[in-house]
C-alpha cells in the first residue's frame, strides 16, 4: 500500500474538514488562474489585435492613444491629421516605403459602437491574427463608389441587431445616446467573428463619413485647435506640410486618390459620386477632410534600416506621428497592465498562502485525534520519517486536490467574465484557454503545501507510539 | 532460541525525581514456533513488557535478543524495520485503522518492510480467518469478533517469527472467545509463528503448555 494512499484515506476519514480546506485553496487558486487566464488573453488578444501593420500615423499627441483609438477602438478619440499629410504619406515621398495603407476615421457612433470611416481595403488587404483574412459571415464588402454603405462586425450587429438590409443612423461622439443624428448607411454586409476589436466596429465608406462631417463646417474645424495646439507647443515640430510642396500636385494626372480601393492598382482614379441625388453624393473637398488615423502595411522589401527609421523619418516630415503598434502595445503591457496584473496576482498568491495556513491548521488540530492511528502504523513498522511523509503527502493532496478544483473554478470564473470583458473591451477571451504560467501553480502548491504541513508533520513524527498505544482511540 | 530478554528493567522517572520500577525480568527465553501466555493482574507490566518485546519501548536496561539481533542496541528506525518484518501484534482494541477496509487493513500490516504487500497473501489470510466476504468492509461495519479477526489476520501478514497477543478476548464476546483463541493458536502454528499471548483469563491461560506470571515486577515461569 502506498504512502499516498494512507494520505488519501486519512483525508477521506476527516472528508468535512478536508473538503472545506481544499476548499478555501480552490478559492484562492481560481483567483490566481482567473488573473492570468485574463492577463494571459488580454494580452495576447492585444498583440494579436496589433499584428497585420507595422505603423500607426496619426496627429501628433499620444501615441498609446491613437494606437487604443486606431485598433482597439478604445479610449479618447485622438486628434486628426490633415488629409495632406495622409496624401503625402501614401502617394509622396514614402510611396515606395509602403505596401498599402487603410485610413480610417473616429468620431462617431451607433448604440456605444463605433462608427469607422474607412476604406474596402480594410477587409479586402488588411490581414488579422498573423495572416488570416477578414471572412463575411453575411452580404460583402461596401464599395468605393458607394458612400452610403458600411460593413459590420460580428459583435456590433448581434448586440444592435443590425443585418444586411437594415440603415442606421450613427451618432456624433464616442458615446451612445449623444450627439446628434446623421444620414442614414445601409448595412452591406457582417463580417464573421475575427475574435479581435473590429467585432464591434461598424465600418462606413470614408466618403460617406465625410459627408456626415462637412455637413456642419464648424465640426470640422473642432479637431483643429488640439492639434495646433499641440505643435505650436513643440518648438522643434516643423509646420504642417502644405499641398503646393507635395509633388504629387504637380504630376496632375499622376496623383492616386489614397482612399480609393488598392490605390496602388488603380492609380488615378478617384471615388466618383453618385448621382440621382441620395445623401453624400457631392465629392467632399480635401481642404474638408482629415484623418484619425492610417494603418500602413510597409513594403517587404525595403531594407530594415530604412524600415527602423522610417517612423521617425515620417513622423518629422509630415509632422504626424509614425508608431509601431506592436511597441506601444507592449508598453502598454509592461508599464501599465503589467503592474496592475502584478497587485492583483500578490493579493491573489496571498489568499491561496492563507488558504494553505488553513490546511496547516486543519491538520494539525486533527493530530490530537489521530495519535492514536500514527501510533499504530508506528506499530506496524513505520518510521518516525514515513509518519512526517504521510502527513505531508495529506497536506499536498489537500493542497493540489484543491488547486485542481482552483483551476476548474478559475477557467469558469473566466467563462463567466469573458462576455462582460469582451462587451466592454472588445477582446474575446476563450476559458478554456490554458496558460502556460498556470503550470506554475504544480510546483507552488507541493511547495507551499510541504512548508505548511512541516508543523504538523513533525507534531506526527514526535507522537508517543507506546503512550499513544495505551490511550483510548 | 527465538527471543531471549535478560536482566530486563524498565523504570519510569516520577515528576519529583525518584525511579519508579515497573519491570524487572531476570531471564526469559522462547523457542521460535512455541506458544507461551502472560498472565497477570492490570498494571503488573504485561503490556509494557510486550512493548520492549516488540521494540515500541526501550528497556531502561538489559538485552532484548530476537533471533540473534538486541533490538535494545539497534537504532530506532532499525528496530521499526525489524518489527515490521519479524513481529505481528494484536491488541485488545483492535487497532483497526477505520478508514481502511478490511483488506487494506492487513495489506498495511505488509506496508512497512522490504519486501512488497502481496495483495493475494491478504485475501488468503482473511479467507484464513472466515472473512473473504468481508474484504471491502471497514470496520466499522464489521462485528468485533471479525475485526479482532482482521487483526489476527493482520498480525501474520508480515509473515513474523513472533506474534505478540496483547488480551485479544478482553472486548471480545463470550462466544468470539474461544474462536479467536483457537484462530491465534492454529494460524501460528500453521505458520511457524511463536506467540506470547497475555491474558488475565485464567480459562485461556489454562489451554497453554507454558504459562508465565508477571507477578509484581518479576516473571515468574510456571510450567504445567
Amino acid at each position: 500500500m502506498s504512502l499516498w494512499k494512507i494520505a488519501w484515506r486519512s483525508i477521506q476519514q476527516r472528508a468535512l474538514a478536508s473538503a472545506l480546506t481544499a476548499f478555501s485553496m480552490a478559492l484562492g487558486v481560481a483567483l490566481v488562474v482567473a488573473v492570468i487566464v485574463i492577463h494571459g488573453v488580454i494580452d495576447q488578444s492585444f498583440r494579436r489585435g496589433a499584428q497585420g501593420y507595422d505603423l500607426i500615423v496619426g496627429a501628433k499627441g499620444s501615441p498609446l492613444e491613437l494606437v487604443l483609438a486606431a485598433v482597439y477602438h478604445l479610449g479618447r478619440v485622438p486628434a486628426n491629421m490633415s488629409y495632406d499629410a495622409y496624401d503625402e504619406l501614401v502617394n509622396g515621398q514614402f510611396a515606395a516605403d509602403i505596401q498599402f495603407a487603410v485610413p480610417i476615421c473616429l468620431g462617431d457612433n451607433f448604440k456605444g459602437f463605433r462608427v469607422i470611416g474607412t476604406t474596402p481595403d480594410m477587409f479586402a488587404r488588411l490581414e488579422y491574427l498573423g495572416g488570416r483574412k477578414y471572412e463575411f459571415a453575411e452580404g460583402r464588402n461596401f464599395h468605393d463608389d458607394a458612400p452610403r454603405e458600411a460593413v459590420i462586425g460580428a459583435t456590433a450587429a448581434r448586440k444592435t441587431g443590425l443585418k444586411v438590409g437594415d440603415k442606421f443612423k450613427p451618432v456624433h461622439g464616442s458615446a451612445a445616446d449623444r450627439g446628434e443624428e446623421h444620414e442614414p448607411f445601409e448595412i452591406v454586409g457582417v463580417l464573421a467573428p475575427t475574435g479581435t476589436p473590429n467585432d464591434r466596429g461598424i465600418f462606413v465608406n470614408m466618403e460617406g463619413f465625410y459627408h456626415m462631417h462637412t455637413k456642419s463646417p464648424e465640426e470640422a474645424e473642432r479637431s483643429l485647435p488640439a492639434l495646433k495646439a499641440e505643435a505650436d507647443s513643440k518648438p522643434e515640430a516643423k509646420p504642417k506640410p502644405q499641398s503646393a510642396d507635395h509633388d504629387h500636385d504637380k504630376e496632375g494626372g499622376e496623383k492616386r486618390d489614397p482612399t480609393a480601393g488598392k490605390a496602388e492598382d488603380k492609380p488615378g482614379e478617384k471615388p466618383q459620386p453618385h448621382a440621382e441625388g441620395k445623401p453624400g453624393h457631392e465629392a467632399v473637398h480635401d481642404e474638408h477632410k482629415e484623418v484619425t488615423a492610417v494603418l500602413v502595411v510597409l513594403n517587404p522589401k525595403i531594407p530594415p534600416p530604412r524600415r527602423v527609421a522610417l517612423p521617425k523619418l515620417v513622423s518629422k516630415q509630415l509632422d504626424v506621428q509614425a508608431v509601431a503598434p506592436v511597441e506601444q502595445i507592449d508598453h502598454l503591457l509592461r508599464g501599465i497592465v503589467g503592474n496592475v496584473q502584478l497587485v492583483l496576482l500578490i493579493l491573489a498568491v496571498m489568499i491561496v498562502v492563507v488558504a494553505g495556513i488553513g490546511i496547516m491548521v486543519s491538520i494539525y488540530n486533527s493530530m490530537s485525534d489521530r495519535r492514536h492511528e500514527i501510533a499504530i502504523i508506528r506499530a506496524l513498522g513505520a518510521r518516525r520519517t514515513t509518519i512526517m511523509v504521510v502527513v505531508l503527502l495529506e497536506s499536498i493532496l489537500l493542497a493540489l486536490g484543491g488547486g485542481a478544483a482552483g483551476l476548474v473554478l478559475g477557467h469558469g470564473l473566466t467563462g463567466v467574465l469573458a462576455p462582460i470583458i469582451a462587451d466592454q473591451t472588445g477582446v474575446s477571451i476563450n476559458p478554456a484557454q490554458f496558460q502556460l504560467s498556470e503550470l506554475i501553480l504544480i510546483p507552488g502548491l507541493i511547495l507551499l503545501a510541504t512548508a505548511v504541513g512541516y508543523l504538523p508533520a513533525v507534531v506526527a513524527y514526535r507522537t508517543d507510539v507506546a503512550q499513544s498505544l495505551i490511550a483510548s482511540p | 532460541m527465538l527471543l531471549q530478554l535478560r536482566d530486563v528493567k524498565k523504570s519510569f522517572f516520577q515528576p519529583d525525581g525518584t525511579e519508579l520500577p515497573i519491570l524487572d525480568i531476570p531471564e526469559f527465553s522462547l523457542d521460535a514456533g512455541c506458544q507461551v501466555v502472560l498472565v497477570g493482574r492490570s498494571g503488573c507490566g504485561k503490556t509494557t513488557l510486550l512493548h520492549i518485546i516488540a521494540g515500541i519501548s526501550r528497556p531502561t536496561s538489559g538485552r532484548v535478543k530476537i533471533d540473534g539481533w538486541d533490538i535494545a542496541l539497534m537504532a530506532e528506525s532499525e528496530v521499526d524495520q525489524f518489527r515490521a518484518e519479524r513481529i505481528g501484534y494484536v491488541y485488545q482494541t483492535f487497532n483497526l485503522l477505520p478508514s481502511f477496509t478490511a483488506l487494506e487493513n492487513v495489506l498495511l500490516g505488509m506496508t512497512f518492510g522490504r519486501v512488497r504487500p502481496d495483495r493475494e497473501r491478504a485475501k488468503a489470510l482473511l479467507r484464513r480467518v472466515g472473512l473473504e466476504h468481508r474484504l471491502t468492509h471497514k470496520p466499522p461495519m464489521l462485528s468485533v469478533g471479525e475485526q479482532q479477526r482482521v487483526a489476527v489476520a493482520r498480525a501474520l501478514a508480515n509473515r513474523p517469527q513472533l506474534i505478540l497477543a496483547d488480551e485479544p478476548t478482553a472486548n471480545v464476546d463470550v462466544g468470539n472467545q474461544q474462536q479467536i483463541i483457537d484462530l491465534l493458536r492454529e494460524t501460528c502454528q500453521e505458520e511457524k509463528v511463536a506467540l506470547i499471548l497475555v491474558t488475565h483469563a485464567p480459562e485461556v491461560a489454562e489451554q497453554f503448555d507454558r504459562v508465565e506470571y508477571l507477578e509484581k515486577i518479576n516473571l515468574v515461569r510456571v510450567g504445567r
